[in-house]
This record gives structure tokens, C-alpha cells and sequence, in this order.
């Protein structure tokens, strides 16, 4: 067991979990912060995307030894009241459908944008291929991202 | 007065209703609408609830997988309830007779919407005529002199209005009229019904708000992951539980009837409990079972007669007549359903008591579950019916309710059940492989005169079996609307001991790629267009063939396609709808790449134009998944696929365009669930051929190259 100390949507965090415990299940388990999702366990769905320093990651692949002293963001610490414009985009389009997979989805988005303001569908691609959606929600999500970026210019 | 136990009976007052749905009464019990309300809440029937507050709960019976319904059964509720839309909410039906049919409690077979279609919105009008009648006696008039407007009654006498909310009391005191007395609106007057509507979980979705099985935590709960045998069917022989103990956090393992459940503080935890665990397993039948025996077993199953499912004409006599005559031999494997959400459930049992919270598409059957898990009475179970995230056909109930009912009750403290990824794949019960010979017969003209085929796969349920004939293993085979006089359709039960279940579009799922490329061969050896010929044998069909139309003029089928692209047609009437699609496809480097698809659905009236666009575009990409590289293989009885590497679904750079034309309709609504899948591989196939000139006869493409 090791204690473990980072942010977390603002609020310093220590626990002790053993080091290699992914952030995931911290997250879940531990703290109770259930909007990020369990879809492989491998990072291969990306269910499980936070932002770890600004950076879209795997938190099913990521032990908690290796957050020591970052700053996370999950969906539920994105915005207040799902008012990012990445969630506000998600709305007007209504992307989800059985909705399992959009945290995530949401989350590579956000994290996308605020590296590439105006992508091209390519690099929506490049930055999204990691998210699975078994709905096929790729099409809305695509749009869903193009409006994000464009309220962003205003 | 007996008002309150009438309410907790189930009053019958519309029994003539489609579906055997009734228009009755159920008491809620769980706090829940309460605490979405500042006033008190008044049933005017199982379906509407009106809060003195002026907020109307909508009680949704048909379990939300993503496919919309919470949002359509809505609009078909608000509809003759003249209610603003603003001012809904909506909850999940409990377990109760009056929201099963056909003895089930669920959504199964894309019926949704088709079965409620005239029950819920007689359901609306049946609550609009009590606040009619409420107002009425206040107001000392006759109730046709009141009109119900914007969650008000207007007096069209005074023009005086009343809140629905005001007269929420009173209503409920009343009788209801009979559900089928009262006229319903034509479809030309509808306000809701028919119009784009944003779909009411959204909110809750995008805000990681939504709450699903695997989200749910209850003081006291530990976590549980289940080793299970690793071939389908064995059984636990001994198991040594010392190391698995010896993992932080690991607090219990216990042997159920399922395997050995490992019960930790955390998920993590019980995971690598589990890891540590010995296990000694009887392996059982399929212990030497792999993908090539059971090749072959469909494969001598299909090289004699089966069991006729369908003749017509002189059936397979006519083909000794034919001019020309084309076979072919189609395949396709085991599917995974694989929804995003691995199967969870939690479970709280307790000595007179159980509650269970789960995703279920039929909760009626978790809640069987349940009851044969706990022993408990049916009136002891309390079921939370959760959003699900997917089901695909899978997500009904089964051995993840069981084990967390068992493992609770054994332990005594709530349980939830966590599977794995690789679980999920290894344990599903799956689209069973399929083995279809066909022949078919021309006449000298090129006319298709005969259709025949020997179909063989696993029955998809005991319940589809009629005179040794799976109705699935052969639908969209025996099925067909395409004008043909002669046709035998036979199928044979291979006797293969892996578990199979329904998987969206079921057996159109593999049987339409079958057909429609089957179809395809028959048209280019009769030197016709593909389109062109589908007509001539639809001219008798209106609605399929205005759905191929619509497809083929909005994928400008006769226009040319730049160098390297191809189209493909194909065209599929299952789930009460019509759908044609049109792919368009190139080759890159061996693989196929799936650039556009145009796929027009006549499924009668569209309840919400928004949500068939969604569940078009769901379905096609759950089928191009399947038609590209969709494989569960096996290998001495156990599955060798673990996880998306290699049981890879569709990813966004893969994602070709898709156009949705819906057919205006004034026929009643199909099914939107599941026609979209059947027709994209077929249509990706016959792409494949018209760019290649190779027919791809085995599912999935990926088992090819091209070039």
C-alpha cells in the first residue's frame, strides 16, 4: 500500500491504494466519481478517458503511483452542469444513445479542442480512433466536435 | 371508498388494447417520482402520473439500450395528453403484469414502438378525458365544453383555464373511460408524434450523470468478479483459494454455481484475486470443440435433405427445369454482442428481502432470475431497472443476475458483479455460425424461377423451433418478398453444444447477406443491373421497392463513381420495416474501405424522425463491424478472442458517411431497432464484387484480400 496524493475536479485527494491500482478504479471505487466508465481494461475502448495535466489518458492503464501530484478531470469536474461547449455540442447534436461510452468520448474531445481549436476530420479521427462506441455514434460525434469548434471562435 | 385499493390492483379498463397492453393503475413505491416533485403525485393510469406541481411523470415500460425509447414512448404519451413537453419527466415501470406482453416485461424484436404505438396514446387520452372530466364538475359544465391545451383545460365557454396540476386530485378520484372508446387523432393532426424530438436522457449522458448497474454503490457493498470455466459448459472441479486470499483487499471466495466468485474492497482487487486463484475445471463436452469441427459439422448437415421450413410452387423439383442454374455455399461465424457496458449487476439480499439493480432489456426475466437465485417470493424482489449501456440482444438477464444474487445471499452483504471484457467475450452466448447451400434456377429469358437452400445453424432459442425448423435460422431466406414461383427452403439443427442468443436483426443478421448476395449472383448471371433486377422481382412489393428506389435515386446508382470506387445494393424487409442500402466502397491496400452508405426505411410512420436517423445509423455500424471482422473463433472449447484487439468494433477513422432517407408513410410503425444491420454487409459485398470481381461468400471480409 502506498498513499497517494493528487487533485481530483479541484479537491486534493490522498489515497492509499496499492501502486500499481489503476486510476480507474480509485476513481470509481474509491471516491466514487462512477461517470468514468470500464469498457476493457486494456485501453483499448477508451470508456475510461480522463484528463490527467491536460492530457486525455487511459485511466484504466494508468497505476495511481504514477498520478502522484497531478491534476485530474473527469467528466463529472469538466464543467459545473455539463456546460462545456464539448458537452453543450453534445446536446444541440444529441449524440448519445445508450451513452456508456460519451464520458470518454467527451473527454478525447475536450482534450482534442484544447490542443486543435478547429480540427479537420482527419484529425478528429487520428485524435478520436481510440474511443469505441458499439452504437456507432462516430457520425454525431464528428459533427458534435465541428460545432464545439466553432463556438469556440465566438 | 375504495379509490386507494383500486389503485393498488391493476384496473383493467382497456383490454381490447394491441399487444395486450393495459391501460390500468400501479402505486409507486419507491420514493423516486417523489423526489423529482414538489407536490404530491396523482396516477391517473399505469402510464401518467400528474404531480400537483404541474409536472407529468411518464412511466416507460420499455427499457432504454440506447435505441430511444424513453423519448418515444414519451412523445407517444404526450400526444393525445396535450401535455408541454417541458414539464415531463419520466421514470422506469416496475415489475407488474399490466407493463408485460406476451408474458414479457422488456424490449425484444425492435417492438418498442410498434406495440405501444395505439396503447400509450390511448394511454394519454384516457388521463386528457379524466382532467376533462375533473375540470367539468368544477367548473359545473358538460365535459365537451372543456379542451385540453398546453397542460391546461380550457373552458370554451368562459375560456377560463385550469393547470393539469390543479385538477390532478380530482382526476384521480374519477373512472376512467374505456381506453378504446375514445377517438384517437388522424396522423394529420399530430403535434408530437412524427416530429424530430431531442432525446430526454441526453442531459443526463453528457454529464456522466446517467446511471447504469455498473455505477451503482450501496453501504457495505464489496465487489465481485466470478472465475468461470473457460470452456463453454464446464464446471468447477476443486479450486484453492489461498493465494487469491492473499491479495490486498480480497475479503471473501466463494464457490456458486457459476464458478468461484472473488470478493474484494475494490474491483481492481477482486480482479487480481482472481488472477491468484487455482482453479481445477471438468471441461465437459466441448472440451476438444474448435472453429474447423464445427465447420464441419454445418457443413455434413447441410449435405442432405433437413426439415422442409418452406415450399412453394413445385419447390426444389423446378430447378431440374432450368435453363441456367447457379449454387453457392455462404458462411458466417459466431458474433459476440459486446455492448460497451460489460454485464453488471448488484445485488442486496436479505432474509425476507431482495434488491436488485440491473440493466436488463426484459426485466421481467431478471426478475425471475432473481427470485430463483434468492428463493425468495416475487413480492420480496425489488428490481431497479438501470439505463443499460447496449444490449444487442444479449442484455436480458441470465447468470449475471444470478451470480450476484447468490453471492450476496451467501455472503449476506450487497454484491456487485463485475465481468470483465474478457468475460464478456468469452462467456457471451452468441450469434451461432451458419452454413446456407443455395440454387437457384433461370429460365431462358433469365428470369429467377427457383430459389432453394439448406440452412444450418445453431437454433437461436428453444422457442423459434417448429417442426424442427429454427424460424430465425431461416428468416430472410424463406422469407423473401422478391416474386418467385418456386421455392424450398430446408433447415437442420446442427446439435453444436455452444450457447447461442439472439443478436440485433437475429437471423436476418447473417441471412440476409446470404440472400441478398446470393441475389446479387443471380442478377449478374442473368446479365441484369443488380437494382434493375431487384425491381422486376419486387414489382408486387410497394413498399420494399420504394425504399430501393429512394435508395437508388439518392445514391445516384446510374451515375458514375471516380476511378477505384464501387457500389453495392442490397434490400431487406424484417422487424415490420423495409430498408434498401447502397454502399460505396474502395480498395485500399488488400482491405475494404466503406466510404458512403445511402439507406432508405419505409417503417410506416416515423414516431421520431431523429431517432430512426440514429437507429439507421447504430444499426449499420453494428453491421459493418460484423461484415468487415466480426469473429469468435474456438479452439479446444474455449473462445480466442479476450478483448477488442481482437474483437475490433468499427472506430471513428473507419466511419464511412451515411445518408438516411426515410419513405413517408402513413402505415403504422415498423421496427427501427434492427432493420438497419442486415443489409450493410450484403451491400458492402456486392460492392466488393462490382470493384473487384471476387464474390465474397464467407463473413467476415477480413478472412480475404483483395486487390
Amino acid at each position: 500500500m502506498a498513499t497517494i496524493n493528487f487533485n481530483v475536479n479541484g479537491q486534493r485527494q490522498s489515497v492509499d491504494a496499492p501502486p500499481q491500482m489503476p486510476l480507474l478504479w480509485v476513481l470509481r471505487d474509491t471516491l466514487g466519481l462512477t461517470g468514468t466508465k470500464f469498457g476493457c481494461g486494456m485501453g483499448l475502448c477508451g470508456a475510461c478517458t480522463v484528463h490527467i495535466d491536460g492530457q486525455a489518458q487511459r485511466s484504466c492503464s494508468t497505476q495511481i503511483s504514477a498520478v502522484s501530484g497531478k491534476t485530474i478531470t473527469t467528466i463529472e469536474g469538466l464543467s459545473p452542469n455539463g456546460t462545456h461547449r464539448v458537452q453543450q455540442a453534445w446536446l444541440e447534436v444529441d449524440v448519445p444513445q445508450c451513452g456508456y461510452c460519451q464520458p470518454g468520448q467527451i473527454m478525447s474531445a475536450a482534450a482534442l479542442l484544447s490542443k486543435t481549436p478547429n480540427p479537420t476530420d482527419t484529425e478528429i479521427d487520428s485524435a478520436m480512433r481510440g474511443n469505441i462506441c458499439r452504437c456507432g455514434t462516430y457520425q454525431s460525434i464528428r459533427a458534435a466536435i465541428h460545432r464545439a469548434a466553432q463556438g469556440g471562435r465566438r | 371508498m375504495n379509490t386507494k385499493l383500486d389503485r393498488r390492483s391493476f384496473l383493467k379498463v382497456g383490454g381490447a388494447a394491441a399487444g395486450g397492453l393495459l391501460v390500468g393503475f400501479y402505486l409507486p413505491g419507491k420514493g423516486e417520482l417523489a423526489a423529482q416533485s414538489t407536490g404530491s403525485i396523482k396516477n391517473l393510469n399505469a402510464f401518467v402520473h400528474i404531480g400537483t406541481d404541474d409536472l407529468v411523470t411518464f412511466v416507460i415500460h420499455k427499457p432504454e439500450n440506447g435505441q430511444g425509447t424513453t423519448t418515444s414512448l414519451a412523445q407517444l404519451l404526450a400526444e393525445e395528453l396535450e401535455v408541454d413537453w417541458n414539464k415531463i419527466r419520466w421514470e422506469y415501470a416496475p415489475i407488474a403484469q399490466v407493463y408485460a406482453s406476451g408474458g414479457l416485461q422488456g424490449t425484444v424484436g425492435s417492438q418498442a414502438v410498434r406495440t405501444t404505438y395505439n396503447p400509450l396514446r390511448q394511454a394519454g387520452a384516457v388521463a386528457r378525458e379524466m382532467l376533462k372530466q375533473a375540470a367539468a364538475q368544477q367548473w359545473g359544465i358538460d365535459k365537451a365544453q372543456c379542451r385540453a391545451e398546453n397542460s391546461t383545460i380550457v373552458n370554451t365557454v368562459t375560456n377560463a383555464r385550469l393547470s393539469y396540476g390543479s385538477l390532478a386530485d380530482a382526476a384521480s378520484q374519477l373512472t376512467p373511460p374505456v381506453a378504446n372508446t375514445i377517438q384517437l387523432k388522424p396522423a394529420s393532426e399530430f403535434k408530437v408524434v412524427g416530429k424530430p424530438t431531442k432525446r430526454l436522457d441526453t442531459p443526463a449522458k453528457i454529464a456522466g450523470k446517467a446511471e447504469f448497474a455498473l455505477d451503482v454503490r450501496r453501504p457495505g457493498m464489496l465487489h465481485a468478479v466470478v472465475a468461470r470455466c473457460p470452456v463453454t459448459g464446464g464446471s468447477v472441479a476443486s479450486f484453492d483459494a489461498t493465494a487469491a486470499k492473499g491479495v490486498t483487499g480480497v475479503k471473501h471466495v466463494v464457490q456458486i454455481p457459476e464458478g468461484v466468485a472473488v470478493v474484494a474492497d475494490n474491483t481492481w482487487s477482486a480482479m487480481e484475486g482472481r488472477k491468484a486463484l487455482v482453479v481445477q475445471w471438468n471441461e465437459g463436452e466441448n472440451a476438444a470443440l474448435n472453429t474447423e469441427a464445427i465447420r464441419d459439422i454445418l457443413t455434413k448437415a447441410t449435405a442432405t435433405p433437413g426439415n422442409v421450413a418452406t415450399k412453394r410452387g413445385e419447390g426444389e423439383a423446378a430447378l431440374a427445369t432450368s435453363a441456367k442454374l447457379i449454387e453457392a455455399i455462404y458462411e458466417a461465424p459466431y458474433l459476440a454482442h459486446a455492448p460497451m457496458e460489460p454485464f453488471t449487476c448488484v445485488a442486496d439480499v436479505k432474509t425476507n428481502s431482495c434488491e436488485v439493480w440491473v440493466g436488463s432489456q426484459l426485466p421481467s426475466v431478471a426478475n425471475g432470475n432473481a427470485i430463483q437465485a434468492s428463493g425468495l417470493q416475487a413480492n420480496q424482489i425489488n428490481l431497479h431497472t438501470l439505463y443499460m449501456g447496449g444490449g444487442f440482444g444479449m442484455r436480458g438477464g441470465g447468470a449475471y443476475v444470478t451470480e450476484a444474487v447468490g453471492i450476496s445471499k451467501a455472503l449476506g452483504i450487497p454484491i456487485k458483479v463485475t465481468y470483465t471484457r474478457e468475460d464478456d467475450l468469452q462467456t457471451d452466448r452468441f450469434r451461432p455460425a451458419s452454413y446456407v447451400r443455395f440454387k437457384a434456377g433461370m429460365d431462358a429469358a433469365g428470369k429467377l424461377m427457383t430459389w432453394t437452400a439448406r440452412a444450418s445453424c445453431s437454433s437461436f432459442s428453444a422457442q423459434g423451433m417448429r417442426n424442427g425448423v429454427d424460424r430465425e435460422g431461416v428468416a430472410g431466406i424463406d422469407d423473401t418478398l422478391y416474386s418467385i414461383p418456386n421455392i424450398q427452403v430446408e433447415y437442420r439443427e446442427p446439435g453444436i453444444k455452444i450457447p447461442t442468443n439472439y443478436w440485433r436483426s437475429v437471423g436476418h443478421s447473417q441471412n440476409t447477406f446470404f440472400t441478398e448476395s446470393f441475389i446479387d449472383e443471380v442478377a449478374i448471371a442473368a446479365g441484369k443491373d443488380p437494382v434493375e433486377f431487384r425491381r422486376e422481382l419486387l414489382a408486387n412489393q410497394p413498399r420494399l421497392l420504394g425504399a430501393l428506389n429512394l435508395a437508388a435515386e439518392k445514391a445516384g446508382w446510374d451515375k458514375p463513381l471516380p476511378a477505384g470506387r464501387a457500389r453495392g445494393v442490397a434490400a431487406v424487409n424484417c422487424f415490420g420495416s423495409f430498408n434498401a442500402q447502397i454502399a460505396e466502397i474502395s480498395i485500399v491496400q488488400g482491405k475494404v474501405r466503406v466510404h458512403r452508405v445511402v439507406s432508405a426505411v419505409d417503417c410506416g410512420i416515423a414516431v421520431n424522425p431523429a431517432g430512426v436517423e440514429q437507429q439507421m445509423q447504430s444499426a449499420i455500424v453494428y453491421g459493418l463491424s460484423a461484415a468487415l471482422r466480426g469473429n469468435i473463433t474456438f479452439e479446444r472449447g474455449r473462445v480466442q478472442q479476450t478483448n477488442f484487439h481482437q474483437y475490433e468494433p468499427l472506430r471513428m477513422d473507419e466511419m464511412p458517411v451515411i445518408e438516411t432517407y426515410i419513405v413517408p408513410s402513413t402505415n403504422n410503425p415498423g421496427g427501427m431497432g434492427e432493420v438497419g444491420t442486415p443489409a450493410i454487409a450484403p451491400a458492402v459485398g456486392n460492392a466488393i464484387f462490382k470493384a473487384t470481381g471476387k464474390r465474397v461468400r464467407r463473413m467476415p471480409f477480413s478472412l480475404e484480400t483483395f486487390v
